[in-house]
């Protein structure tokens, strides 16, 4: 694992950020361009510091898969994100040509494989590139895969067969689990027995004999040095690690679902619309990830308040110019739906 | 040149010879080769050929993620009914996934599984659950019938760049013929007549492709001749094969061990019904199982699956020559 030197510290806050000025120009469109963004949308608001945590770890031939709150990865690693907003505008320039959307973003060429918009069923196929990870490290330098997924899909049967397999055959595999503490509206204690034992999620791993780990999800440094070790491990050829980042979903679940016609919007968190639980929420705000890893890089001296703000200039009008790409950019011809080379390669 | 084998040794030379031709290939699932005396683990070693344990969805999603990264994985399931526990993964996921990226990723596998065991294994290990799959864009579906063909579709399934349910008909495994030495390949979407004749086209797949035959050389003894036109792939369909055999005779009887509705041979009804009624001199017929699930014991069992007798007379039946049922 590689010391993250001041350079590398300002790029985290610079993605976080990038992460968090994307998505809430995604929330924003459903008030400012009501009906441009159709279906549904998941947001990773709350989620900016483990993502990119885990993403620094990566080397180059590293990979990794996601679920259907997909936006931040593609955003951190590299992809346009006027690319990215113009999917999930459908537009004919999207990442995806408008195929995807919002819950399918994929970006091959960066490392990032693809999402399952169904819970838990990325996890077995993140392990398969586990596999293809294991048989290319055994002619080029070892290489890891990335698998992340949410807490309720840790109850789905994917994710405990994904594991006995993965440690018995001491794939090079970190499954990082983005625990929000919601599976939508339903709390973990209410639906983890871990959970309502009291007990964090990572002891799940102890029954397939491998490290579990709980970190601080909304601390970069600490997810980085975390998944770190265990995709070192992962290199060493010693198997694979289960990381519970505890994070929390700064939006609702996602935007309300709705039939055609009715205007899509966000509601509040879950917290407040279920259990009326204002303080929960709002106790979360004030731990925002984003303007504390900025205030400790500021108070550290690694990072000037004047750059900062000049990054989050850059970044607003990087968002910004998204968002106008996207909404400029045309739809795709109806009878390009019926490319059956796109359904048969 | 070619030499007799079992079917189910065609499939697995087919495995092999392409695991030989090609290091991406990868062979795995519940009960390959739990041994190290195994013949694929001793030629192509454990990092391609593994035992895993009975875990489909891992299975199968294993495969789509190796794929995605540029292997060719062929995952033994034992019973087509298997796929069911991991059906996400097979309908939901694999063909899907190329589609939805815009074309960016193509997902080549081959789910090797056996289907329509009607050897008293009862109702949950029988199924022709093939029609089913039928209905998902992107999902290949090959059903060998004889041994030349359980080698030659494998092959071409291992070489598609899509995922390919590869069904092996259980009751067939230990039926010999003559199979090719060395690459054969035999295409996908294009179906082969089995027999010629002008009066009446059967279409058939896998095991009742034998009972389709039989059925004809007992017609051809009333001067009755039947084609017998076997699809060897369900998607790619070859519809142009059955359209001119049809437009020939006149005359379709559809044969098909799965159940009727919602199943392979109503969708074969479909494209001739829209596509050659002008040919057709009598209503299309259907000889399918009937709709229950399999029961254990003999007599019922036999009683709900096609044979030799039903379909002819439903060829009787479509030609005249028998009371049409009110």
């Amino acid at each position: 694992m590689q010391e993250l030197d001041n350079d590398r510290l300002v790029w985290m806050f610079t993605q976080m950020l990038r992460i968090r000025e994307f998505e809430e120009r995604v929330k924003r469109t459903f008030e400012e361009h009501p009906g441009v963004i159709r279906g549904h949308t998941h947001l990773a608001d709350g989620a900016e510091a483990s993502i990119v945590g885990s993403l620094a770890t990566l080397q180059p031939g590293d990979q990794l898969m996601a679920t259907y709150r997909c936006h931040g990865y593609p955003v951190a690693l590299g992809t346009e994100t006027k690319a990215i907003m113009a999917e999930i505008y459908g537009r004919k320039d999207g990442l995806c040509g408008g195929y995807g959307g919002s819950m399918h973003l994929v970006d091959p060429s960066r490392g990032f494989m693809g999402t399952s918009g169904i819970v838990g069923q990325g996890i077995p196929q993140a392990t398969g590139l586990g596999w293809a990870a294991q048989l290319r490290s055994r002619s080029h330098s070892p290489q890891v895969v990335l698998a992340f997924f949410g807490d309720g899909a840790s109850k789905q049967g994917a994710f405990h067969e994904s594991l006995n397999l993965a440690s018995l055959w001491k794939l090079p595999v970190v499954y990082v689990m983005e625990n929000n503490n919601y599976n939508v509206s339903t709390r973990s204690e209410q639906e983890d027995a871990n959970a309502a034992a009291g007990e964090p999620l990572s002891v799940k791993a102890a029954a397939y004999s491998m490290p579990g780990v709980t970190v601080d999800g909304g601390d970069p440094v600490a997810v980085y040095e975390v998944v770190g070790a265990a995709a070192d491990r992962a290199r060493a050829g010693e198997g694979p690690t289960l990381v519970e980042s505890k994070v929390y979903r700064l939006s609702a679940h996602g935007n309300i679902i709705a039939p055609p016609g009715v205007p899509l919007h966000y509601p509040e968190h879950e917290a407040i619309t279920t259990f009326g639980n204002r303080e929960e929420y709002e106790a979360a705000l004030r731990g925002d990830p984003v303007p504390r890893f900025r205030a400790r890089l500021v108070e550290q001296g690694v990072l000037e308040a004047d750059r900062a703000d000049r990054i989050t200039e850059e970044v607003r009008a990087e968002m910004d110019a998204a968002v106008q790409y996207a909404l400029d950019s045309p739809f795709p011809e109806a009878e390009t739906a019926a490319r059956y080379d796109y359904v048969y390669a | 040149m070619a030499r007799e084998l079992p079917y189910i040794a065609a499939v697995q030379e087919a495995i092999f010879e392409e695991m030989g031709r090609d290091e991406s290939v990868l062979f795995y699932g519940q009960d390959v080769a739990p041994s190290d005396d195994d013949n694929f683990v001793k030629a192509y070693g454990r990092d391609r050929v593994r035992v895993s344990p009975i875990s489909e969805t891992a299975e199968i999603g294993m495969a789509v993620g190796l794929a995605l990264a540029g292997y060719r994985p062929v995952v033994e399931l034992l019973m087509a009914e298997f796929m069911l526990v991991a059906m996400n993964q097979v309908v939901n996921e694999a063909p899907r996934l190329r589609y939805m990226s815009g074309g960016q990723v193509k997902v080549p596998l081959v789910l090797k599984a056996g289907y329509g065991f009607t050897a008293g294994w009862a109702g949950q290990h029988t199924g022709s659950i093939y029609g089913m799959f039928m209905g998902f864009p992107g999902l290949k579906i090959a059903l060998p019938s004889t041994p030349a063909d359980a080698k030659g579709l494998m092959t071409t399934a291992i070489r598609d760049d899509n995922p390919v349910c590869y069904l092996i008909n259980y009751l067939l495994v230990l039926e010999h013929g003559d199979v090719p030495e060395g690459e054969h390949a035999v295409p996908f979407g294009e179906a082969t007549v089995r027999r010629s004749g002008s009066d009446v086209t059967i279409v058939a797949t896998g095991w009742t492709v034998g009972r389709a035959l039989a059925a004809a050389q007992t017609l051809a003894g009333e001067g009755i001749q039947a084609e017998v036109v076997d699809p060897r792939t369900l998607n790619p369909l070859d519809t142009a094969t059955i359209l001119s055999s049809v437009e020939k005779t006149g005359r379709l009887v559809l044969v098909d061990q799965g159940t009727r509705h919602g199943g392979a041979s109503a969708a074969i009804a479909a494209e001739v019904a829209e596509h050659g009624f002008g040919s057709l001199k009598a209503p299309i017929a259907q000889v399918t199982a009937l709709d229950v699930t399999v029961p254990y014991s003999e007599p019922m069992e036999a009683f709900v699956l096609p044979n030799e007798e039903k379909i002819a007379g439903s060829v009787r039946q479509v030609l005249g020559e028998a009371p049409v049922a009110a």
